[in-house]
């Protein structure tokens, strides 16, 4: 004689395939506020049926993990894009319903420029923004939000106006702007402001249900970790500190009046995304005349490594390069620490007939080591029947992969005898140009100006090539 | 039956819950309590129902942060 009138809104997964903790529950601290927002969102999202059109933008923060929960289309944005992310997936899903969800550090500090240049746009988005006036992911420091006096691990003695400045009001900011269609703040500290909380939610996804266009609702929420006070207390926190600094209001509606807009229905085939890439179709991808390459070279998926200055990532630069004058498809892909020398450098390089889905390398069918370290790392994910060209002047070791084939080089010796260390890129280059005759020596000399900024090296790093095929070719004393 | 029945009925699923106690602030007619026996899988003292009382305002259901842990029932139409 009991019916059910409120229970988990459909639009959550049933459990959350999270890699760690319990799957039945959230990550989320006791009393948090976010799980409160969910709630909303997933009963707007239930009761105006937009499951199922839905996609949401994920954050970095607390948040990060909404996709764990919301059986919706789910992206994950770097921190603080979320709005350009979404303004992506709106403008080319424009049936969508796209819902960026974000915190004060994601929204107001990292991506402050982001919202402010999406609400500017007008972007026909619903923006859910989470103020807890705290960092909380990261152990309670200050964000742009937090209040003036507020304690945090960055703000021990409290925020002080004079060093930090004053809390960022984001709803006034946005509805200075022309194009925002509603912004309205809502907290979640008590019965009625959670009513209004759920309306406003409500309201921001009608609006985008509508065409009409960028909505944006500041939730004021609970961080009861991040205050250290208990979660009852931490409503009471926001009645009493966030209110009087963070009125609660509407501050723009034009929902009524705001003209429905939506862009006109186009359908991307294969072939249309090809060619907007300039990428050939597979039928046109028409085999160039190239030098004849022994099957076991073809497709090279290079990595290259060694020591920040070594060169590795201009010679990964000049592979590409190269391979792109021949006619090939070609990518690029560098690695390396803040350092300019010295730390370690990786880089991966693709070489293809076909087009190039990816420009990761990961099981490498050449790997060129500089160093030993890069040799220990390295040879381990090549595949089976590989090329490995290793700097013996710097590797007093074998490798110790049988399965593929050894080219040992002292490039660092050759190029030192040549006048320069430096050279000894080139010198591999050289070697690998000769070993597999992907490249003919004629286009290499051809195109080293295009890599070789330094016109007066040109000259030696020519020599360099050259002498490096020689080494290959047995012609080399050293 | 010489008892009126309640207008409504919670469950509150014992290990979805977080032990927050936002429920208990937030329930206007006083119906819900921390366990004082149980200890759920979470290692909380979880909020469970008196038992009685409950008008299914559904108050509760939306001051829970937890999606799941609150279930809300209400007195059907023809038993009242």
């Amino acid at each position: 004689m009991y019916e059910k009138h409120l229970e988990k809104p459909a639009s959550f997964y049933p459990e959350y395939p999270r890699k760690s903790g319990n799957q039945a529950v959230t990550h989320y601290c006791p009393g948090c506020g976010h799980g409160i927002a969910h709630k909303y969102i997933a009963e707007a999202l239930d009761d105006l049926k937009l499951t199922e059109r839905t996609i949401l933008i994920s954050p970095v923060g607390c948040s990060v993990f909404a996709y764990y929960y919301f059986d919706v289309g789910n992206i994950q944005a770097a921190h603080g894009r979320a709005p350009a992310v979404a303004t992506g997936i709106k403008r080319i899903n424009p049936h969508s319903i796209v819902i960026s969800y974000q915190g004060d550090g994601d929204l107001a500090a990292i991506g402050g420029d982001e919202i402010i240049h999406a609400a500017n746009r007008g972007e026909r988005l619903s923006v859910f923004f989470i103020n807890n006036a705290i960092y909380g992911m990261t152990g309670g420091q200050m964000a742009p939000t937090t209040l003036v006096g507020q304690q945090t691990t960055t703000s021990p003695r409290g925020r002080n106006i004079h060093n930090e400045g004053y809390p960022i009001r984001m709803c006034e900011l946005i509805s200075a702007l022309e194009a925002p269609v509603y912004v309205e703040r809502v907290s979640l500290h008590s019965p009625g402001g959670r009513a209004k909380a759920r309306k406003a939610i409500r309201k921001a996804l009608e609006n985008q249900v509508q065409g009409k266009g960028f909505s944006f609702v500041e939730i004021l929420a609970q961080c009861p970790t991040g205050w250290k006070v208990s979660a009852p207390d931490s409503l009471k926190w926001i009645e009493e500190k966030m209110l009087p600094y963070y009125p609660v209001q509407v501050f723009r509606d034009k929902s009524a009046e705001a003209e429905s807009w939506a862009p006109p229905d186009v359908t991307y085939s294969d072939a249309d995304v090809l060619q907007l890439i300039e990428l050939p179709l597979e039928d046109d991808a028409a085999p160039a005349a190239r030098p004849k390459v022994a099957e076991q070279y073809r497709n090279p998926r290079i990595k290259i490594a060694g020591f920040g200055g070594q060169g590795v990532l201009l010679l990964g630069v000049a592979m590409a390069q190269l391979g792109m004058m021949e006619g090939y498809n070609v990518s690029w892909l560098p690695s390396y620490g803040p350092e300019m020398r010295g730390g370690t450098a990786h880089c991966h390089v693709n070489i293809s007939d076909t087009p190039i889905g990816s420009p990761l390398v990961s099981a490498s069918t050449v790997c060129v080591a500089f160093n030993k370290p890069s040799l220990e790392k390295f040879e381990k994910e090549m595949a089976s029947d590989g090329l490995l060209i290793y700097n013996t002047s710097m590797i007093d070791i074998e490798p110790t992969r049988k399965d593929v084939e050894w080219l040992p080089i002292p490039a660092s010796e050759i190029a030192s005898q040549m006048g320069n260390i430096r050279f000894a890129n080139m010198v591999v280059l050289g070697a690998y140009i000769q070993k597999t005759g992907l490249v003919s020596m004629e286009t290499a000399i051809k195109g080293l100006p295009t890599f070789i900024k330094a016109k007066k090296l040109i000259g030696e790093n020519i020599k360099a090539l050259e002498t490096g095929a020689a080494f290959v070719r047995g012609e080399l004393k050293i | 039956m010489t008892d009126k029945l309640d207008r409504g009925r919670l469950e509150i699923s014992a290990d979805e819950c977080k032990g927050c106690g936002l429920c208990i602030v937030a329930c206007p007619v006083q119906v819900i309590e921390f366990s004082k026996t149980v200890i759920n899988k979470q290692g909380y003292h979880p909020a469970q129902y008196k038992g009685s009382g409950c008008t299914g305002c559904g108050t509760c259901f939306y001051a829970c942060p937890e999606p799941g842990a609150v279930t809300v029932y209400r007195l059907a139409k023809q038993a009242q």
